[in-house]
């Protein structure tokens, strides 16, 4: 019987991936200007950010949800992988280099995979917080070194190429972002699939078994060490990937490519997106991304959004935002989620008040300073708003306030309502 | 001998300092095994309190208030947060912290703005204690190591002389037993996070004026102190004294010493020409490659040893 309810759902899960793929290969011609007969070139490129971001995170998740180590230096081979595709697409254009565009990502994840070896032979030594310690001296030891070394790296300036190198599979010449696009995502497709399917190899279940408790893992025979190893390895490789991915759609690589940022980016996606599913770093990666092309252009304080609501996935939810959803699947299987309607608009009202005031409060103190010193004036709905002013404070406090002490009630109320849905279906789950 | 001597002062106070900020990290580590990444964060929280107080009641007051307030920030995050987090255990509190820093960078900014903060040393501190071979050693610096040292023995004489003290370091080396002795094991917890929280305001106070005062000063100063603490070994403050000042005295060292590889293959008769990554490698300067260092003395000590140089247990 759960043999069958399982199929079921992967079924079910297959198709939510054939909907995103086909979502993913239609999303740029939603956005396509017929006076110009182009495509818009900010959704082009968020749409290659988000591609490469969610290979970035996927591979992430295979250190942090898959064998539960805490990588800092993840970025470290998605520069890699960006430094070497500059130097394979120099090469190639030289005409040195006798590979076509499409096979390139392949070189740079060879190199992520490379410098994974190596510095995963120290790192993996050890587990937990020393390894996440090794890893952040790693981090930091590559940054410097991409400071100090300019054959390779270029120092601050970066290195830079041109990726017409004029040798294609499908004679295409990548001059358009559109055809990069595509690119992009048929090799976020291969490593995604190649990802899922790593994680039903024996490797990927030992990786789960040393998480949980790697003594045990010892006992059976396995050494915890090799399978860290083996997956740090793996998870290099596809961040070079995703690095190489990188190099291509901007042409440029400079030390930010692999400095910490990028490493904490990765581990904010894995994590927001829901570490403990295989598609959840990707929902993560869309997610951040919207928010870094679309929020920060509104808001100078786009950080401290993403930081609270990571630290509130940290304390509540810390499956993700995946998570949260898939605990819903037996509600929806019973057909019970009708009786979650009026608990969560009930959650959702003072919810929705206590982050607009929290938000007005942040907006407010950014334009105090930030806003000030870019001479820039806080607008909403068209009016200007004086920052200076008592009300608009005392409204965002009174909304934070008020809205955090009514949430809490109903919050209450709906952890009762869902307890009781809960021990509901649980002997009907027990029948079947 | 002047460049040695000036440096041994400089790396000296630069040593102190970054012992004080990692004495309150290696409490909390070693006994909460969380590793506090949003501790320079507080450092820096410590140095706009200061700057802030400072401008309303003076220097020296603030010396006082700003420390304490970052001890009740300290709290706070304990109570509301990482006791919250801590049955999904040591990774989901490592993240808290890890998330913490952002919140805590970026709130940073909004309340004081990107630009660097004039926090000046305070005109009574501001003269030239003494001149060692034409160079000015200020008297500030001298002022630092006096706090710095007051605090260290403040902080031994705490540990070992008080019977919190003797409760906290039976939870730093057993904290189950000391928990089954009935002591209130959470409340410790606080306290000395509260305590570690402190210190590293005091060292924001006190390095906040000696170095900048700007939003970038958490990340500078993070890594570098989490290098100490591990390299100190854990559960030992003597480790992280030594760490710290053998850290200060090799950053600082190394900014002065202008030789490379090549200058040590020369004897041997050896010399490279060309230009290309193998002689950039041996031809940088220890004084470029210095911000490397602890990082790779990092790297070499936690893959051979563990504990660190004078731990008590495995990281």
């Amino acid at each position: 019987m759960t043999a069958s309810r399982f199929r079921q759902s992967s079924i079910w899960q297959g198709w939510i991936w054939i909907v995103v793929l086909a979502l993913a290969i239609a999303a740029p011609w939603a956005f396509y200007n017929y006076h110009t007969g182009r495509q818009s070139g900010f959704v082009i490129s968020m749409l290659s950010q988000m591609g490469m971001m969610s290979i970035l995170a996927l591979s992430y998740n295979m250190l942090l949800g898959q064998a539960g180590l805490f990588s800092l230096c993840h970025a470290t081979f998605f520069g890699i992988g960006g430094y070497a595709t500059i130097h394979f697409l120099n090469l190639a254009g030289a005409g040195s280099l006798p590979l076509p565009m499409e096979l390139i990502p392949l070189l740079s994840g060879l190199s992520g995979l490379g410098l994974a070896i190596v510095f995963g032979y120290i790192a993996t030594k050890q587990r937990a917080t020393a390894f996440a310690m090794i890893t952040l001296g790693i981090g930091e030891l590559m940054v410097t070194s991409a400071l100090m070394f300019q054959h390779f790296f270029g120092g601050e300036g970066g290195v830079n190429t041109n990726r017409m190198i004029g040798r294609s599979l499908f004679g295409l010449t990548y001059a358009h972002g559109i055809q990069v696009y595509y690119l992009i995502l048929v090799w976020t497709l291969l490593s995604a699939l190649a990802m899922f399917f790593l994680t039903m190899t024996p490797l990927g279940r030992m990786a789960n078994a040393s998480r949980d408790n790697f003594e045990r893992v010892q006992f059976v025979g396995y050494d915890p060490r090799m399978v860290r190893f083996f997956q740090f390895a793996l998870s290099g490789l596809f961040a070079g990937i995703g690095g190489g991915l990188y190099a291509i759609t901007y042409e440029i690589v400079t030390f930010d490519a692999l400095a910490a940022p990028l490493s904490a980016n990765a581990l904010l996606m894995a994590y927001i997106g829901g570490s403990a599913s295989f598609g959840g770093p990707i929902l993560g990666a869309v997610l951040i991304t919207l928010l870094q092309s679309g929020v920060s252009l509104m808001s100078n304080s786009w950080l401290v959004y993403v930081g609270v609501l990571f630290i509130s996935m940290v304390i509540f939810a810390p499956a993700g935002i995946m998570g949260l959803v898939t605990a819903h699947g037996p509600i929806v299987r019973a057909g019970q989620l009708g009786r979650l309607t009026v608990p969560y608009i009930r959650v959702l009202v003072p919810g929705i008040l206590m982050v607009s005031g929290f938000v007005g409060l942040v907006e407010l103190t950014s334009f105090l300073t930030i806003g000030a010193a870019q001479g820039k004036s806080l607008v909403l709905f068209g009016n200007k708003i004086d920052i200076h002013a008592m009300l608009p404070w005392l409204l965002a406090t009174i909304c934070l306030v008020g809205g955090g002490f009514w949430l809490r009630l109903e919050a209450r109320s709906f952890r009762r309502v869902w307890e009781g849905l809960m021990l509901d279906l649980k002997p009907q789950r027990s029948m079947s | 001998m002047e460049i040695v001597l000036v440096s041994l002062f400089n790396g000296l106070v630069y040593g102190m300092l970054l012992f004080m900020l990692a004495s309150g990290l290696t409490l909390i580590f070693s006994m909460m095994g969380v590793l506090n990444f949003a501790h320079a964060s507080i450092y820096m929280i410590g140095a706009y309190l200061a700057f802030t107080v400072s401008r309303f009641v003076g220097f020296f007051p603030a010396l006082i208030i700003a420390p304490l307030l970052c001890a009740l920030i300290g709290a706070a995050i304990e109570v509301w947060g990482l006791r919250r987090v801590h049955h999904n255990g040591h990774i989901a509190e490592l993240l808290f912290t890890f998330g913490l820093v952002f919140i805590i960078q970026r709130s940073v900014q909004m309340i004081w703005g990107m630009l660097p903060m004039a926090y000046r040393v305070p005109p009574s501190l501001d003269f030239s204690l003494f001149t060692i071979y034409g160079a000015n050693f200020p008297a500030y610096r001298g002022f630092m190591l006096l706090v710095s040292v007051g605090m260290l023995l403040a902080t031994w004489l705490l540990l070992k002389k008080t019977r919190i003290g003797l409760v906290i370091q039976a939870a730093l080396t057993h904290p189950q037993m000391a928990s089954a002795l009935g002591h209130n094991v959470p409340r410790v917890f606080t306290i000395v996070f509260a305590g570690g929280c402190l210190l590293a305001g005091l060292a924001g106070v006190i390095g906040g004026n000696y170095q900048t005062t700007e939003p970038g000063m958490a990340e500078s100063m993070g890594p570098i102190v989490f290098v100490v603490v591990v390299f100190g070994g854990l559960g030992s403050l003597a480790g992280c004294f030594v760490a710290s000042i053998l850290m200060g005295l090799i950053m600082t060292f190394a900014v002065v010493i202008n030789y490379s590889m090549l200058d040590l293959l020369k004897p041997l008769g050896i010399t490279v020409a060309g230009d290309n990554l193998f002689t950039e490698i041996l031809t940088v300067p220890v004084a470029r490659i210095g911000a490397l260092l602890p990082f790779a003395m990092m790297i070499i000590i936690l893959s051979f040893r563990p504990r660190g140089l004078m731990g008590t247990r495995d990281t």
